[in-house]
């Protein structure tokens, strides 16, 4: 059979330089002196601050804030590192409308939090512009200890860890560390190579040895990396996605593309201007990756974008900010309208046949109306899967025993899992919800678990 | 990481912050509370004589608050420790035997007779605290029964008693200074007189934070009453400045070692008291309006700006700016500065053109050719500073010294020589 022609209608090049520079460049611009100021001048400086409280890397924010505001940018970005070595990364990449400026006093006084993120960037910045290094190594302990996967929670244990003197061997199976910082993370949030620059930061404490191109279960096997290290960290994120699993979905109609994929590639392009986009676009899923494809694909000048999903707005994983943010770049959003089948030409896709739910008793049921809606590539935004293949195929025997039934490694609140020396955390986990900075957070708190648990020598 | 560490008269803390006395020291809860947050040392809230005073149970405190109800002035009626002195020494006792690293100073006022130093000296000396601390400065309530800044205002008053605290003790001995006199070097000449180890200043300033026009009362108001308290915070770090200036650079109390207060905020104001030859900076308001916690922010941007300039002690600052404080007469009159206006900075409010149109010298456009604008008009500029102290964006506008060419409003070369007022021929004495 004769591949499917990719329809004219997806072409690059759709816009001209400038606007594909503007329509990539910060979302939120770092701010200058004179805004930091005034808006650091507006923290309560809160007694056990909300903010803090709602941080899953905790934050002292107010006292960095106020460090802000007696100019001393390099003390604040100490403050932050101490709690969050990605700091970077998660002033520009929280959703912080609904972590630290969802709690923030002045959201309850006036409804306009202090904008903590955007203070962290000015402060993390002016740290990374200083090359300033808050952090020495402790004396050398001599223990090796192997972490798989250089995501946000690989970076923060190896960080940690190295911190405390051991020796880290920091395999990844992708030729750049990072993670979903650098392959998927909304172009505009995380400009001008900032994944790599902190990664460099980061690396920069010592002692971690860098692996690339090493995947668990094909180039290394847990059970050998428990016998050859004092502890292993695995942090290997979210290999799979979920399927869309309506008719044509299965590869039969060309056209779909997995969003996390689409994403990716678009990080990775040099020229955004070489990177095909459909002219019609139709986005399935009501979460921040979602959101992202679809004001990333208007971005790339498509013409229309539609976010299908299937419950109500209400019920969307992304935050009313996000929301926001597609309906502003004109992303048009359809909720309670779920996807049945795909139409083709010549194999590719020309529409998707919708249909409308309702709840019924706390039930999501389809009704009558139906609905095509024209399109030449369809996004599926609907969650990302672990994939075991990497723990199993290395040979853990016990797969069982640290997988539960939610399909991922299952921790305690040290991050341990049910085989001794082994540790996991971030997305891989069941533990904790699919965000950067929770996976610093467990990053963390598993160094912080491996090394008492070295220290006391068990 | 700048070491922070501080010896003031054989007395040592890990940092020079040490808490005045005041509410924050005024019991062992606190005080432990304070240690724990890091805090390098405490001047005990003032003990008196048994039977202890009486607080009024109405309210103590009042405040001027800026924009957003940011504290900038503080004013408070309250007396010295309202609690039995047997208590206060105990707790003071156990708080430095377990933090002995922390500085522990034990302010005292008792009334003006040897008698009574006398008696309570041995037993703040049983305590092994560092050192004491003689309160000669409240404004309100003591000093109406002869105590307190009525003792501050008469130097012959401090020397005498500086002296009794001397000899009949062996703990290094501070007087805390009263500004509510005319001349800040008669009171701290009259201490190294008597034989003080040191001078503390700034105590509060006497004063009434406002008038209820409801009650026509001052405020804070007592069943209708008021009467004047003593202020303190931000808004008298200026005056506090200037008086430990006047003291470090007086040929008669040169060198004598000062701890400073008033207003001290964030690290930076430690920093300029420090720089002024302070050896250890007291805190008050600052840690009433935001908790003991503050003490991270000090620390932390004390070292940040010393590693920053390579001063890794203390000491490697302290004083530098002394020098630099001079009499009037001594300023150079032919240093000519501008004010320059950053047009990329400038928002375009126009304060600094109506504050220099109405009150200083036309010297800022408000149109040129006919559009909005704000420039400096260098032949009226007179470089006053005015328009940069109004302008609401940092940076913005300037003063910038000129060093070549010809002053346009004065017709005189730029750079030229040094030259005061002593010889200026203008000066009457000068001829
Ligand atoms: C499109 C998208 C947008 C997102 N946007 C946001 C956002 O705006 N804000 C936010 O807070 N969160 C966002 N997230 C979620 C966030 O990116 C993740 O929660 C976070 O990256 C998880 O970190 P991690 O270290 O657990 O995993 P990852 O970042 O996925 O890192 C895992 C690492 O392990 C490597 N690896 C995988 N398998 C193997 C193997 N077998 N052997 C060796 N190495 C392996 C991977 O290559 C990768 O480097 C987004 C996620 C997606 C998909
Ligand atoms: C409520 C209050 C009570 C005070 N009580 C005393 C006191 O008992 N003894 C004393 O020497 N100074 C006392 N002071 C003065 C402070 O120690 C300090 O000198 C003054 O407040 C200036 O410092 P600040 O601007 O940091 O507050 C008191 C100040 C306040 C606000
Ligand atoms: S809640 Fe808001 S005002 Fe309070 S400390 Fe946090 S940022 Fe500051």
């Amino acid at each position: 059979m004769q591949p499917p022609r990719v329809p004219d209608s997806i072409r690059s090049n759709r816009l001209s330089a400038e606007t594909y520079a503007e329509n990539f460049s910060d979302l939120h611009p770092l701010l200058s002196e004179h805004q930091a100021f005034v808006e650091a001048d507006r923290c309560y400086y809160c007694a056990d601050a909300p903010c803090q409280t709602a941080c899953p890397t905790s934050i002292d924010i107010p006292a960095f804030i106020r460090e802000i505001s007696t100019e001393n940018p390099l003390g604040a970005a100490k403050t932050i590192f101490d709690s969050n070595i990605l700091g970077g990364t998660c002033a520009r990449v929280c959703p912080v409308e609904t972590l630290c400026e969802q709690a923030c006093v002045r959201e309850f006084a006036e409804g306009k939090p202090v904008k903590i993120g955007q203070l962290q960037r000015y402060a993390t910045d002016a740290a990374m512009a200083a090359h300033y290094q808050p952090f020495q190594r402790a004396a050398a302990t001599g223990k090796k200890i192997a972490i798989v996967g250089a995501g946000p929670a690989g970076l923060a244990c190896a960080h940690g860890l190295a911190q405390q003197g051991h020796d880290i061997d920091l395999f990844e199976a992708r030729d750049k560390l990072g993670g979903l910082t650098e392959y998927g993370i909304a172009a505009y949030k995380v400009t001008n190579d900032f994944a790599q620059r902190e990664v460099e930061f980061i690396l920069s404490i010592g002692g971690i040895s860098v692996k690339t191109n090493q995947v668990l279960g094909e180039d290394i096997f847990i059970d050998r990396l428990l016998n050859d290290y004092a502890a292993v960290f695995v942090a290997v994120g979210l290999g799979g996605v979920n399927q869309l699993g309506i008719q044509g979905s299965d590869g039969a109609v060309r056209g779909i593309e997995d969003a996390v994929n689409f994403i990716a590639k678009l990080r990775q392009s040099k020229n955004l201007s070489t990177l095909p986009i459909g002219k019609n676009i139709v986005v399935i899923g009501g979460g921040m990756t979602a959101v992202d494809i679809a004001v990333q694909s208007k971005r790339l000048g498509a013409e229309t974008v539609t976010i299908l999903y299937r419950r109500s707005q209400d019920e969307m994983k992304a935050s009313g900010y996000e929301q926001q943010l597609a309906q502003t770049n004109g992303v048009v959003l359809r909720c309670n309208t779920a996807p049945v089948s795909l139409q083709s030409h010549q194999g590719w896709v020309t529409a998707i046949d919708c249909v409308e739910t309702a709840e019924k008793n706390g039930k999501l049921v389809e009704t009558d109306h139906r609905f095509s809606l024209e399109c030449d590539m369809v996004f599926p935004a609907i969650g990302q899967v672990f994939v075991p293949a990497a723990v199993e195929a290395s040979g853990a025997r016990k797969l069982e025993q640290i997988v539960d039934s939610s399909g991922r490694i299952k921790v305690d609140s040290d991050y341990r899992t049910a085989l001794p020396k082994l540790w996991a955390g971030g997305d891989c986990v069941s533990r904790g919800v699919d965000l950067t900075v929770a996976a610093v957070e467990a990053g963390k708190i598993a160094a912080r678990s491996i090394h008492s648990s070295l220290s006391q020598g068990k | 990481m700048a070491d922070l560490n501080t010896n003031f008269l054989g007395i040592k803390s890990p940092n020079p912050f040490w808490l005045a006395s005041a509410p924050p020291t005024d019991r062992e809860t606190n005080v432990e509370r304070a240690f724990k947050a890091g805090w390098g040392g405490v001047v005990w809230k003032t003990l008196g004589e048994d039977p202890h005073v009486v607080n009024v149970s109405g309210p103590r405190y009042g405040a001027i608050h800026g924009a957003d109800r940011r504290l900038l002035g503080f004013n408070n009626i309250e007396l010295i420790s309202d609690r039995p002195l047997e208590i206060n020494l105990r707790e003071i006792k156990a708080m430095k035997r377990k933090w002995p690293d922390r500085a522990m100073v034990v302010s005292l006022m008792v009334p003006c007779e040897e008698k009574n130093w006398q008696a309570i000296l041995p037993q703040v000396e049983a305590t092994e605290c560092d050192g004491i601390e003689l309160n000669f400065g409240c404004p309100h309530g003591m000093s109406e029964r002869g105590m307190g800044s009525a003792v501050g205002q008469v130097p012959e008053y401090i020397e005498m008693v500086a002296r009794w605290c001397k000899s009949h003790s062996r703990l290094p001995v501070i007087v805390k200074l009263t500004p509510n006199i005319t001349d800040i070097r008669h009171p701290a000449r009259a201490a190294k007189q008597g034989g003080a180890d040191a001078v503390s200043l700034i105590n509060t300033i006497s004063s009434i934070m406002g008038v209820d026009l409801d009650r026509m009362a001052p405020i804070p108001t007592i069943d209708g009453k008021g009467s004047h308290g003593g202020y303190c915070g931000p808004a008298v770090k200026p005056i506090a400045l200037n008086m430990v200036a006047e003291i470090a650079r007086d040929p008669a109390t040169h060198g004598l070692p000062i701890s400073a207060i008033g207003g001290v905020t964030t690290w930076r104001d430690a920093a300029e008291f420090i720089a002024l030859g302070a050896g250890s900076v007291q805190v008050c308001t600052a840690a009433m309006t935001y908790g003991f916690k503050i003490i991270e922010e000090l620390c932390s941007g004390l070292s940040q700006w010393m590693d920053a300039h390579d001063y890794s002690r203390l000491d490697d600052f302290r004083g530098k700016a002394i020098g630099n404080v001079v009499d009037w007469k001594y300023l150079n009159l032919n240093y000519v500065v501008k004010a320059s206006i950053d047009q990329e900075l400038c928002i375009s409010c126009g304060r600094c053109h109506q504050a220099c149109e109405d009150t200083s010298h036309q010297a800022i456009t408000k149109l040129v050719n006919g559009v909005r604008k704000f420039t400096v008009k260098e032949e009226e500029c007179v470089g006053c500073n005015l328009c940069a102290e109004v302008c609401p964006i940092e940076n913005c506008i300037t003063m910038i010294p000129q060093t070549h060419g010809t002053d346009p409003r004065t017709g005189l070369a730029y750079g030229r020589d040094y030259s005061n007022w002593t010889s200026h021929p203008h000066n009457p004495s000068s001829r």
